[in-house]
């Protein structure tokens, strides 16, 4: 074999791979402070992972682990004092504001509301980064709002104000909103906040079936370590600014790792679908 | 599902200015001297056919030389303030937010009376002398925006709490300002208190008529080019971002062409107070609150349709 064909080979290998990994979080780094010439408030220290389109990953942690920080690092919104964050080959951070809507969606805990809205009009606001500013919107704008919400299991709230429905309701037209983006990329900050057990698992649900099915990676930051274990390809455990661990979460939902991270005493059995489960021992303490 | 189309948008023009063109009648005909409507139709007639010896004299005084104008100046300074107040308040994300309450009024107005203080002491050409008055209003206005927008910051992001109370706090010291200026300054300044009151009746020269009109149409025109923007801006600055508004261009835009209609619209009425508060939301009552082009039908909308025939209403014994 020539020297030749063997680096073709290696290009053909290295470009199947570049099409396989969609998200790459490279050793990136970011330190909130309040006044530069004083120590940071707070630091989030190197963190490295990858996504393949249709993977779910889960970010989790305790409070103030640097969670939301990495959310808001891989959103663009914020720019890593280190390392890089590729979507597609893409440094994040770099795109124009249109160009990262057009491929990364964002879903965060709240959606406040100035003056009321209706279901449609709320989701058709994700179809503005793929809009010229001046342009109406097209009937594919609108067949692409309706399907959102028919995928989110909304479609009868279409005409409803934003503020007449209940928690549940609200999160799934604010995912709509976020699918009629037809992003690459999906960013959830604790969608399930709020919600009740049923309301968790419909939205964790559609949440699977729709990275299965439009191929979307999705990144969410959640609390829920049962959930997060049942729906989750890969988990990201973090605590006070630091990566710990990624892996799939069989690797990493070990008992004493876990203990330390949420300081809570706490057991892991393998559950039924064969997925680790969580039980936090409260009141066992003496 | 019912999303605005070019189609909804032009009928709802369209009913805006057939109700503008009602009220301009209505302006026209009342005042102090009844005009019928007979009579106001057989001379715009006349008027329109050029044929000038019919027109009747009571045309010429008192429709020609001092309502139409007047009319057509509540018509500029009502939309545009409406535009402004409108911006302000997608911008700022807060109901409240107006010319008026920002201080902007104020400013514009502090600005216009130190180009009149100005104005005898630097030798201009007279178009230019009438244009520094306006001039004087807009970078008034864009100093007050500035001054009110640092002080509603907190921690790099506008808190719209403070902003308001900025905003407020501004109005009045340059309020206390211009009566200072009021209580030591002699000689005739059009009036002074006409800064603080707001008022339509003053004559105007020809080109800041032109100057007034190209001014909104640009001004406006730039809104409106952030008209979806400023929607998602309702929502919150991040938010907006993640949806892909380029934030600091849709803010830059907004200041700069919202301070320029404040700035044009105190310089020839005064600081007209609330128009850029209550109209649009009385707008969005109609016309519903995320409609996609807000910023259009409201120019058309908000010409301080009951504002003129009142104002002339009250004012009939002096001003036919």
């Amino acid at each position: 074999m020539s020297p030749g064909s063997s680096h073709a080979r290696h290009l053909a290998e290295a470009g199947r791979l570049a099409n396989e990994i969609r998200l790459s979080v490279e050793q990136v780094s970011y330190a909130y402070s309040a006044n530069p010439a004083q120590a940071p408030l707070f630091t989030l220290e190197a963190t490295s992972f990858q996504a393949r389109p249709g993977e779910i990953v889960a970010i989790l942690g305790p409070n103030a682990s640097g969670k939301s920080t990495l959310l808001k690092l891989i959103a663009g919104a914020l720019a890593p004092l280190s390392g890089r964050i590729l979507l597609n080959g893409f440094v994040t951070h770099s795109l124009t504001p249109r160009t990262r809507a057009q491929r990364i969606a964002v879903v965060q805990q709240e959606s406040r509301l100035l003056f009321p809205a209706r279901a449609w009009e709320f989701v058709l606001q994700g179809r503005h980064a793929h809009g010229r500013s001046l342009r109406f919107e097209s009937e594919d704008d609108i067949i692409i709002a309706k399907n959102a919400l028919a995928q989110v299991g909304a479609a009868d709230l279409s005409d409803r104000w934003m503020d007449q429905i209940s928690g549940g309701e609200k999160q799934r037209v604010i995912l709509a909103r976020a699918l009629a983006q037809q992003p690459l990329l999906l960013l959830l900050d604790e969608p399930t906040l709020h919600l009740d057990i049923a309301a968790q698992i419909g939205l964790l649900d559609a949440l699977r079936r729709l990275a299965a099915a439009n191929r979307y990676t999705v990144v969410v930051v959640t609390h829920e370590l049962n959930l997060a274990a049942e729906y989750a390809d890969q988990v990201v455990l973090m605590q006070r600014g630091r990566c710990l661990r990624v892996g799939p979460p069989i690797n990493i939902y070990q008992r004493e790792l876990l203990e330390q991270v949420f300081q809570t005493p706490l057991t892991v059995e393998l559950g039924s679908s064969g997925r680790p489960r969580v039980t936090v021992l409260a009141g066992t303490e003496t | 599902m019912r999303p605005l189309t070019l189609r909804r948008l032009l009928l709802q023009c369209f009913a805006l200015l057939v109700i503008l063109f009602v009220v301009v009648v209505i302006a026209i005909k009342f005042g102090a001297v009844p005009v019928s409507l007979y009579a106001l139709g057989r001379d715009l007639w006349n008027v329109l056919l050029h044929q000038r010896t019919n027109i009747s004299s009571d045309y010429v005084l008192i429709i020609q030389n001092i309502r139409l104008p007047r009319i057509l100046l509540g018509i500029m300074v009502g939309a545009s303030l409406s535009v402004a107040g409108t911006s302000f308040q997608a911008l700022l994300r807060n109901p409240l937010a107006d010319p008026y309450v920002l201080g902007v009024s104020s400013g514009a107005g502090l600005g216009a009376i130190l180009a009149l203080i100005v104005e005898p002491h630097v030798t201009l050409s007279p178009v230019f002398a009438a244009l520094l008055t306006p001039l004087g209003a807009f970078l008034g206005a864009a100093a007050t925006v500035t001054v009110v927008y640092l002080l509603g910051r907190r921690e790099g992001q506008i808190d719209s709490t403070t902003l308001l109370l900025g905003g407020v706090i501004t109005a009045s010291f340059i309020s206390a300002i211009i009566m200072f200026l009021m209580s030591t300054l002699t000689g005739n300044l059009r009036g002074l208190s006409f800064w603080l009151m707001g008022d339509l009746s003053t004559p105007l020269q020809k080109s800041v008529y032109w100057f007034l009109g190209i001014g909104f149409l640009g001004a406006s025109g730039a809104i409106y080019t952030t008209a979806s923007d400023l929607n998602l801006l309702l929502a919150g600055e991040k938010e907006a971002m993640h949806l892909g508004v380029d934030v600091p261009r849709v803010r830059l835009v907004v200041y700069i062409a919202a301070s320029l209609l404040t700035g044009l619209a105190v310089s020839v009425s005064g600081a007209i107070g609330y128009v850029g508060l209550i109209v649009p939301h009385v707008m969005r009552l109609i016309f519903g609150c995320l409609q996609p082009r807000l910023a259009e039908p409201l120019p058309l909308y908000s010409r301080t349709r009951w504002r003129v025939p009142l104002l002339r209403l009250m004012n009939s014994p002096s001003a036919p």
